[in-house]
């Protein structure tokens, strides 16, 4: 009986990663032991529930991005599991694995370089959707005008050329052609940064309504912590890196606990001039992820540096119900 | 209640239920240059590139509709032999020490009558050559086989290269590193000395008659030709790879064929055509050099080079001085035509290059 | 596929290749742009410009610059861009103006035009005048100094730090190399040694730790935060009456954003100069700025002190844009969002340009572009929603 409960527990979760690590190895041929490596990502673990957005935030360098392009495997990772549906992505053979690419999708940062520009909007929409048959033949372009409607295009774009198109609407085809392949769970790196502030309200309700909608599972990531508060219903903060903290929108933003979240919350500015704020600018910038900090990674910018933090690598612990931080100054017992 | 949410998104999205007639307003006061007549503006805009155009037209009309004209006019054949005579003056002079012990030079004057070599003339504009063919219609034929033989050449040497450097490029690994060390190879060979021992051989087979030796000789060349195509798909794919549609496609699950056939080919496009463009001169310049040689087109064919190659110093000045309407015209249409060719190549560059953009 | 596209294209309704110029009409926005930049080009050419030309008066000895109905337009293979559509504004001495508005909205193009360096010749300046009070007390119209007398104002006077540290500078010199050029050939009597040493002191003052061992370093070998920190010296370094600042912070992480608005807040105390802050980033305004210029499709479309436009914003698209960035206050609410797209700024109409997005719009937006419209001594707006002004011009002396 437990067990039956544990497999339906299981199943709520649509994307589990276990102890992700890539490593980049600095020089390709040198022989020898002594091989130096650039830990991107370096043992992160997370869980999406079935439906839900989880923002991944962290600033550049910090492994966000390796982080969704190993989920996806769109290059090898160096050791850990990566769950999708109970199947382990990491252990599937390529010719199964493109057979389920159309499942898990994904909508990049920069509309101009991700959308090809020789081909009109409806093949790249559609391309994907004839070769993995989604729908029979003789549906084939009323589904694509119909993706094309749910995302905000209108039907007479079917064939011009992207580069006829704007910044906003170039995301639009973009989101058009991950939603076209009837996806679970969709990847989104950054997809608002290169968009005007106008347009980033458009294309966050867009998202939103085709969540709710479709009931995609999104994993969104940014840096913009706004938009992060906004979409997301659990928050992962990354450094370096590592998970640093992780937990529900609610708890990370009213109670942040490390302190690479807190001032990290405390940067953001704010829309209004009489608000001063007691702002933490951490000193000094990122360590380079060729040679981090011994034990924690934050140290070398954190305030409340004690001799631990140099010794031994915090974990990552639950204080709280669905809230983990690693971090020395919150007991590790 | 997805009714409900439809609305939501149809009013949001595509907004502007009362403003519809001003968004298409705006739509039609905005327009845009289509890709192709933009390239094809920019490439009209530098006057070199036009000059380019003109010349290579010039070239195509002169070599491909020029033999016609004459052949229905006049009724010359690229073969065909004149024998005009006319009365030349022959001096002969001589030195020889006399049995007085003196020097003496000896003159002689004679007249001959000479059946080759006819000066210019209103039948025949440029004269006959040695063996009494028409120069000016054998020019036309000359052109006839350069183009021909160096757009098989061209067209040839970019397909093997898109396929080579397609394969180094995109699958990166060994496959790279087999086909790049195979580019370097054929790339380091001498290709003259090859090409004149293989000419020898190919000579001393009986099994080729010697009008097909250039087809061979040009094979040759396609042979080594490719590397540089190779090289240039290669980077542009190992750039193209790192784009952000590429990885879109990979998440789509679109198969490395199409991935390679419909994404990245495409896009070197513009960057093979400049190439082969630039190389065509190359190409002609190549066949005109072996021609030149005599192990290119073989004797009783016309081809530019053979035709510069009766100046020859080395089988007396008599031509290089005295005969400049067999020569120099066929050596201006190699200029024109690498020139033409380069400057074609230029233009499609910059017009191509986005960047270029003022 | 070319030849498929092209018989199936019919088949979908509302497709037309309207979209396309005409070869024709293409010639003659070709031949109009010749014949125009001409003009321009040859103005500019003309040597040994008389001082009286382009010196002039400024409105308000107060006002570092003044722009003053200025217009740039760009003209482009598909028509004529109006960049900067009569953009009248001032920067007053030892104040933070903060332009604010979307990509392609011309903020940019202001500032370039302010320092000469809008791209020629396609781009031209084509009306009104920027007056700039220069340190000697002169009063110069930009638009019309000459070359030559601009080259001595650009750097020295004016400084500009833009949006990429690591494309404005050079990778193939060592930071200190690029400092000292700025000092050398705008300070006269320089010496290497005292440029040196004026240099390491600035990169000090900028925070960098280590001054003398950045002052040897390539710009690639520095992370972007301290590269934006030496361009902010480098702007700095001839003490600056005016710095314009093209997106600071927008190629930056947050936390490191946040060190460089201190900076920038610090280093206006320290020279008492004024900042032009361009951004897109309506935090960074409010948190930078002392007064605001919103721009939308070249035109400024309100403006006023940093309270006004955030506490009383007037024109519905500051308005939109205020409540379009997604803030902790409206959690599971739809966000707001302006509808549509920026209208491309080639042959606008005649009304109104943020008609097509506006919620608000009547029929009296249909006709002419609205006035700028007064509502108290810093505050306008163009837009017919609040009717006349509300702000009697008698009135001025109060406050």
């Amino acid at each position: 009986m437990a067990s039956m409960e544990n497999i339906k527990k299981e199943n709520d979760y649509i994307l589990e990663v276990r102890n992700l690590k890539k490593y980049y190895p600095l020089s390709r041929f040198s022989l020898g032991k002594s091989r130096a490596y650039v830990k991107a990502v370096d043992d992160v673990s997370f869980k999406i529930k079935r439906g839900t957005t989880m923002g991944l935030v962290g600033e550049s360098g910090c492994g966000k991005t390796t982080v969704g392009r190993s989920i996806l495997r769109l290059h090898d990772i160096t050791g850990g599991q990566v769950i999708f549906d109970g199947q382990d992505l990491a252990k599937i053979p390529p010719s199964k694995l493109r057979k389920m690419r159309p499942q898990m999708q994904m909508i990049f940062q920069d509309p101009y370089s991700s959308l090809s520009p020789r081909m009109p909007v409806g093949e790249i929409i559609g391309e994907a959707v004839k070769e993995h048959k989604i729908v029979p033949k003789s549906e084939y372009r009323s589904h694509i005008l119909k993706v094309m409607r749910d995302c905000g295009l209108q039907p007479q774009y079917f064939y011009r050329y992207p580069h006829e198109f704007s910044g906003g609407q170039r995301q639009r085809i973009s989101i058009a052609r991950a939603v076209a392949l009837k996806p679970k769970f969709i990847i989104c790196d950054e997809p608002l940064s290169a968009l005007d502030v106008s347009i980033q309200a458009q294309i966050i309700n867009l998202m939103k309504d085709l969540q709710e909608r479709y009931g995609y599972t999104y994993l969104f990531i940014s840096h913009d912590l706004s938009v992060v508060e906004y979409i997301s219903d659990t928050i992962g903060v990354m450094y370096l890196g590592s998970m640093v903290e992780i937990g529900d929108k609610k708890r990370i933003f009213d109670n942040p606990m490390h302190p690479y979240t807190k001032a990290l919350l405390s940067a953001v500015p704010i829309s209004d001039p009489d608000v001063k704020m007691n702002r933490i600018i951490l000193s000094g910038d990122i360590p380079s992820p060729v040679n981090p900090p011994s034990g924690c990674k934050f140290r070398t910018r954190c305030q409340h540096c004690m001799d631990i933090c140099s010794r031994e690598v915090p974990k990552l612990k639950e204080y709280e119900e669905g809230h983990m931080v690693a971090c020395h100054l919150y007991s590790q017992d | 209640m997805t009714t409900e949410k439809e609305k939501i998104t149809e009013s949001n999205v595509n907004g502007n239920n009362g403003n519809n007639n001003i968004e298409l307003e705006l739509e039609h006061n905005f327009r845009v240059i289509s890709p192709g007549r933009m390239v094809a503006k920019r490439f009209f805009k530098s006057r070199l590139s036009v000059a380019g155009l003109i010349m290579i037209i010039f070239v195509f009309l002169f070599s491909f509709v020029g033999p016609l004209i004459v052949d229905a006019t006049w009724g010359y054949k690229e073969n065909q032999v004149f024998k005009i005579e006319r009365v030349s003056d022959m001096f002969t002079t001589a030195d020889f020490t006399g049995p007085d012990g003196m020097k003496y030079t000896y003159y002689d004057k004679s007249q001959t009558v000479i059946t080759f070599k006819a000066p210019p003339s209103k039948d025949h504009w440029l004269g006959t050559d040695t063996s009494g063919f028409d120069i000016f219609t054998r020019l036309m034929y000359g052109g006839r086989i350069s183009l021909v033989i160096s757009f098989i050449v061209i067209f040839l040497e970019t397909f093997i290269g898109i396929i080579m450097g397609g394969l180094a490029g995109y699958f990166g690994d060994w496959v790279d590193l087999l086909i790049m060390r195979l580019v370097d190879i054929f790339s380091s060979l001498p290709t003259l000395p090859i090409l004149l021992v293989l000419s020898a051989t190919i000579s001393s087979i009986e099994a080729i008659p010697p009008e097909h030796r250039i087809y061979y000789l040009m094979a040759f060349i396609t042979l080594l030709g490719w590397t540089g195509v190779a090289r240039i798909v290669r980077g542009q794919i190992l750039m193209l790879r790192e784009q952000e549609y590429m990885m879109a496609a990979t998440t789509t699950g679109i198969s490395s064929l199409h991935k390679i056939f419909r994404h990245l080919i495409p896009n070197t496009m513009p960057q093979l055509i400049v190439t082969a463009t630039l190389g065509l001169g190359g190409v002609i310049l190549y066949e005109s050099t072996l021609s030149f040689l005599g192990i290119g087109v073989p004797f009783p064919r016309a081809a530019w080079g053979s035709m510069i190659a009766l100046a020859d110093p080395a089988k007396g000045q008599d031509i290089l001085a005295n005969y400049p309407n067999m020569w120099v015209p066929a050596g201006i249409l190699i200029v024109v035509t690498v020139l033409g060719f380069s400057f074609i190549g230029d233009g499609l560059r910059d017009a191509f290059d986005p960047r270029m953009k003022r | 596929m070319g030849l498929k596209n092209f018989f199936e294209r019919k088949k979908i309704e509302g497709v037309d290749n309207t979209m396309y110029l005409t070869l024709r009409e293409e010639r003659r926005i070709s031949k109009e742009n010749n014949r125009i930049i001409k003009y321009y080009e040859r103005q500019k050419a003309r040597k040994n410009v008389p001082e009286e030309e382009y010196l002039t008066q400024m409105r308000d000895p107060n006002n570092v610059v003044e722009f003053d109905n200025l217009h740039t337009y760009f003209f482009t293979d598909v028509g004529t861009v109006k960049s900067v559509n009569g953009v009248t504004f001032d920067v007053p001495i030892g104040k933070t103006v903060g332009m604010v508005g979307e990509s392609g909205c011309g903020k940019s193009v202001t500032s370039l035009s302010l320092m000469q360096l809008v791209q020629a010749p396609t781009g031209q300046i084509v009306e009104g005048s920027i007056r700039y009070q220069a340190g000697d007390g002169k009063c110069y119209d930009i638009p019309k100094v000459p070359k030559d007398r601009m080259l001595k104002l650009r750097g020295k006077e004016i400084s500009m730090i833009f949006q990429e540290p690591m494309t404005s500078l050079n990778p193939v010199f060592r930071i200190g190399e690029q400092m000292d050029e700025v000092i050398l050939l705008h300070e006269e009597g320089a010496t290497p040694e005292i440029a040196k040493e004026r240099s390491i002191a600035m990169l000090k003052s900028v925070g960098i730790p280590m001054p003398d061992k950045i002052y040897t370093k390539y710009p690639h070998e520095l992370s972007g935060g301290m590269r934006q920190r030496v361009m902010i010296a480098m702007a700095l370094l001839c003490n600056p009456r005016l710095i314009i600042a093209d997106e600071p912070t927008t190629a930056l992480d947050v936390t490191i954003q946040a060190q460089i608005l201190e900076l920038l807040r610090e280093v206006k105390e320290r020279i008492n100069g004024s900042i032009m802050l361009i951004t897109h980033d309506l935090g960074v305004i409010a948190e930078m700025a002392d007064l605001v210029v919103v721009m939308y499709a070249g035109r400024i479309i309100e403006k006023g002190t940093v309270r006004e436009i955030f506490h009383d914003p007037k024109h519905p698209y500051t308005i939109g844009l205020m409540r379009s960035k997604p803030s902790g206050k409206l959690k599971d609410n739809r966000l707001y969002s302006i509808k549509g797209q920026v209208p491309n700024p080639i042959n606008m109409p005649d009304h109104c340009y943020f008609l097509n997005r506006c919620d608000m719009a009547m029929d009296i937006c249909h006709g002419e572009y609205p006035k700028m419209i007064q509502y108290s001594p810093t505050h306008f707006a163009a837009c017919y929603l609040c009717g006349e002004s509300s702000f009697p011009k008698n009135d001025l002396a109060k406050e």
